[in-house]
């Protein structure tokens, strides 16, 4: 009996992947270029939104040090895909290490290796620190993600300092696009291929063994390691995936925005990716998806409460740092008042709802 | 089985373990007893390895490996598992997992073959699932598998405790007051449990009671200890009439 | 190396002076640490707010500065034991995370309110000019403020430790660090020390933040992000907890900083790597810090 609804589940699950993959294919071609790169963006969230929360939700591990391993992918993957022309333009006050001028690869790879350049950073960083608790460890990643920053800014002939990079080559769907007609967008296969992958992943991951262990370290350090759970090894593992996934999520980020400089990688963007996790709920897989999406829409929706307000009658000035101020509003609101997750605990009353209303309709 | 070598325990400028030497035989079961503040816990500490011996040695097993320098988990992996005085479940974990996860120390397979679900794992995988409904069977918590360990009355909690050390296939089981808070038909139900287990998974057990039937019901050999001090071993007549044990427990005017 | 005499007191003069203003800022991250196990990622703003306070109540008021310098810092006092009161003290019984999260988000929103209220152009710290004089000692040049500084904070510091050990908050406060609960069952009132630690800290940090106005006189709302930062691994490197271990803290930072751009001008852009390099290293070989004790945890 098990093994029949394993199978169409299985199915089930590949078809509406398949949908879903169609779907997004669609919307790229037909939505408006803007609306494409916020949705953009929202897969790319996703992605960083889990990697946070494998570390800190479902491993218990309060690592502040994301924005460093965003930075390794990013300037992996901008500096990899770059071509030769565009090096020139951007390395012009201090000129680029020759044997990095000449290397260009397809984006998959720069991609693939900017992740694992995170995941090793993770891993040679994860190594001394994890072994501290809690606070320390949060101002020790912290200090680590600083000091890549910094490192990046003073490193000009690797990754032109200060100026940061600019061109760096889109990934578009032309290919599909231009045949038909209509004006190429952001491909958004690329980065919600790799959300969907990550989602994947995660499922698999903490549906398994090495996932409860991982939970297991949250809920009780001392009694995992006496029951046989090598704190250290499990540790550096789930920090290591996170790296590689944040990796991944930098060098995404790096693309949609075209341009980065090390000033983009400061502890505000760890920030965000915090907020994600903890209104999505922490070591909630679907909380953190909603969670980034919802909130990624909403940055960008609210940037109006950074603008003039035109409310009819009266138009308020511009208020510059609104849009943050209610964040961090919503941010602490959630932690003193829910405690859980917001967001996960709306979705649950909601779930309950339907399904107390298709039990009643049975 | 176990052999603590002259073991002092200091913290700072106390003392919680004052040179204990004493042995147990494969198979036994033996108790650990004294006044509270008396070390008990602190032994148990040393022996799975949460604290190193500031002085002294012990040894596990035929081999007589010295395990005093291990680091918990490795303690584990040797066959010494424990269950804890407070209650340490993982508590936002299901019960089936608490149970589940007690027998990934056993684990072959890597990372790898977990995330892909690879035959290797998913092979082993249903192993350590039976293992763990079969015990949860034997202490009557397969009903309650999904539910979350902390939502679970005290009673099952400490049944739960006792599921999860099993799962990890040890050879010397250290109970840290099983029977607490429990009224006297548990605690006889508690008694017939350790003889099941300890036949049926051919284990050695140490355990620390305040329960005197328990005690004395069960255990072969008992050593006591107060303030630190070995002050008694022997069988239970023997505790029960000596002089020395009853003025450590009542206090001398 | 080429350096003279004059150039290395002039470093000196300079190390000492940020040393005194990383010291000051360092304790109070150390005290509400000691008692509530907390790290107030909040207190660098703090510290910018205490400055900010300071140019207003200057510039915008008929108050003459000598006055403004001792009100701003009262009222920043106030606003930190607000700050405990709504972000902190609702999630004492909160696990550690929970908190920091909290903490962290306090953090950012007032930087960010910062940004809205004070706008996010830099503003010119109005330094009063009998503190804009420079000294001429045998022939170096010394700026006032690097004897104005040392000085105050020596003054503060005896004030702070007059208070911890001789009065009875201050031995309430000793108490509550070094075992909570026991001192919280000898019937001390711990909602009111804990606000006058945040008190205190807070009034501490808006003190550095006005001579540090004095010395950097460019203010921005994220202008205590980096010192804030700094000034924590200060507390850690000194042993945190430890009032003496801050001081000592903020003095090595300080100093180790401006001597290692004097010494090795190359690694001038990694002045402020510095801070954090000096806590890895601490955490990794001595993490309870260089005047630390060492805490066993109970199973």
């Amino acid at each position: 009996m098990r093994k029949k609804s394993l199978k169409d589940s299985l199915w089930l699950k590949v078809g509406l992947l398949a949908l879903a993959l169609v779907g997004i294919v669609i919307i790229n071609l037909f939505l408006d270029s803007y609306k494409v790169k916020v949705l953009n963006l929202c897969a790319i969230y996703v992605i960083l939104g889990l990697s946070m929360n494998l570390i800190n939700g479902f491993t218990g591990l309060f690592s502040l040090g994301h924005a460093g391993f965003m930075a390794i992918g990013a300037y992996t993957v901008a500096i990899l895909t770059m071509p030769l022309e565009a090096k020139e333009m951007n390395y012009y006050m201090k000129p680029m290490v020759p044997f990095l001028l000449n290397l260009n690869l397809p984006f998959i790879f720069a991609l693939l290796i900017g992740g694992l350049l995170a995941a090793l950073f993770g891993f040679l960083i994860g190594a001394p620190v994890l072994k501290l608790t809690d606070d320390y460890l949060a101002i020790a990643t912290l200090g680590f993600s600083e000091i890549i920053r910094i490192v990046f800014i003073n490193l000009q002939s690797i990754t032109n300092g200060s100026l940061g990079l600019k061109a760096i080559p889109q990934m578009t769907n032309k290919f599909i696009a231009l045949p038909l007609g209509l004006s190429p967008k952001t491909n958004l296969l690329w980065a919600w291929g790799m959300a969907i992958l990550t989602i994947i992943f995660m499922q698999l991951l903490m549906k398994g063994s090495y996932g409860k262990a991982f939970k297991a370290i949250r809920e009780d350090e001392i009694a995992a390691r006496s029951m046989g759970i090598n704190l250290f090894k499990h540790k550096v593992m789930s920090f290591t995936i996170g790296s590689f996934l944040a990796g991944i999520g930098g060098g995404l980020l790096a693309v949609h925005l075209g341009t980065i400089d090390p000033a983009l990688f400061k502890f505000a963007l760890t920030f965000n990716i915090l907020l994600i996790v903890v209104l999505g709920g922490m070591g909630n897989i679907y909380g953190t998806v909603i969670a980034a999406i919802v909130i990624t829409i909403a940055m960008e929706a609210l940037r109006f409460l950074d603008e003039p307000i035109n409310l009819g009658f009266l138009t308020t000035p511009a208020l510059p740092g609104l849009r943050m101020v209610v964040f961090s509003l919503a941010l602490m609101v959630v932690v003193i008042f829910k405690r859980e997750g917001f967001l996960r605990e709306s979705l649950e009353k909601v779930l309950e709802k339907v399904r107390g209303k298709y039990a009643k309709n049975q | 089985m176990l052999k603590i070598n002259n073991m002092t325990m200091r913290f700072g400028g106390v003392v919680a373990v004052n040179k204990l030497s004493m042995e147990i035989e494969k198979g036994q079961i033996v108790g650990l007893i004294g006044p509270n503040g008396a070390g008990k816990t602190t032994v148990f500490n040393v022996v799975t390895g949460v604290y190193k011996p500031t002085e002294g040695e012990v040894f596990y097993g035929e081999a007589n490996e010295k395990i005093s320098q291990l680091r918990p988990d490795q303690i584990a992996k040797l066959g010494i598992c424990r269950t804890f005085q407070n209650i340490r479940l993982f508590k936002e974990l299901s019960v089936f997992d608490n149970v589940f996860i007690g027998g990934h120390l056993r684990l072959k397979s890597g990372l790898f073959s977990s995330v892909f679900r690879l035959p290797r794992y998913t092979g082993e995988e249903k192993k350590m699932t039976e293992k763990a409904e079969y015990l949860l069977e034997k202490v009557g918590l397969y009903e309650m598998r999904n539910e979350k360990a902390y939502s679970l009355p005290y009673g099952m909690q400490r049944r739960l405790e006792i599921a999860r050390a099993l799962a990890t296939e040890p050879r010397l089981l250290l109970l840290d007051e099983p029977a607490a808070g429990m009224n006297p038909q548990e605690t006889q139900e508690l008694m017939e449990f350790i003889h099941d287990i300890k036949d049926e998974f051919d284990l050695t057990i140490f355990l620390i009671e305040h329960h005197m039937e328990v005690v004395m019901g069960i255990c072969e050999n008992i050593f006591v200890l107060d303030h630190g001090n070995l002050i008694a071993q022997g069988n239970p007549q023997e505790i029960q009439s000596n002089e020395r044990v009853i003025e450590a427990y009542l206090g001398v005017e | 190396m080429n350096m003279s005499i004059q150039e290395f007191l002039q470093h000196l003069a300079n190390g000492i002076s940020l040393g005194s203003l990383y010291a000051l800022i360092a304790i109070g991250y150390t005290m509400v640490y000691g008692i509530l196990r907390l790290i107030n990622f909040a207190h660098g703003d703090i510290f910018m707010l205490g400055t900010y306070l300071t140019f207003y109540g200057i510039l915008f008021t008929p108050i003459p500065w000598y006055i403004v310098f001792i009100l701003a810092p009262a009222l920043t006092g106030l606003i930190g034991l607000v700050l405990e009161k709504l972000a902190y003290k609702p999630l004492r019984e909160s696990p550690r995370i929970t908190v920091l999260i909290s903490a962290i988000g306090a953090s950012f929103l007032i930087q960010n309110l910062g940004i809205l209220v004070f706008g996010g152009r830099p503003k010119a710290f109005p330094t009063p000019a009998i503190l804009e004089r420079v000294l001429k000692i045998g022939g170096v040049s010394v700026a006032i403020v690097n004897f104005v500084i040392p000085v105050v904070t020596v003054i503060l510091l005896i004030g702070l430790n007059f208070i911890i050990q001789k009065t009875k908050t201050g031995m309430a406060m000793r108490a509550l660090s070094k075992d909570y609960e026991t001192a919280s069952l000898m019937g001390i009132n711990i909602n009111q020390i804990i606000s006058i630690t945040f008190f205190i800290g807070s009034f501490l940090a808006a003190m550095g933040g006005i001579m540090w106005g004095v010395k950097y006189p460019q203010l921005m709302p994220h202008m205590g992000v980096l010192p804030g930062l700094k000034c924590f691994i200060a507390a850690v490197v000194g042993g945190i907890g430890n009032i003496t271990g801050a001081v000592l803290g903020g003095f090595i930072l300080g100093l180790g900083e401006i001597m290692l751009i004097a010494f090795l001008p190359t690694l001038t852009g990694y002045r402020d790597a510095f801070a954090f390099i000096l806590l890895i290293i601490i955490l990794l070989f001595k993490p309870t810090g260089l005047m630390g004790e060492k805490v066993t945890e109970k199973v």
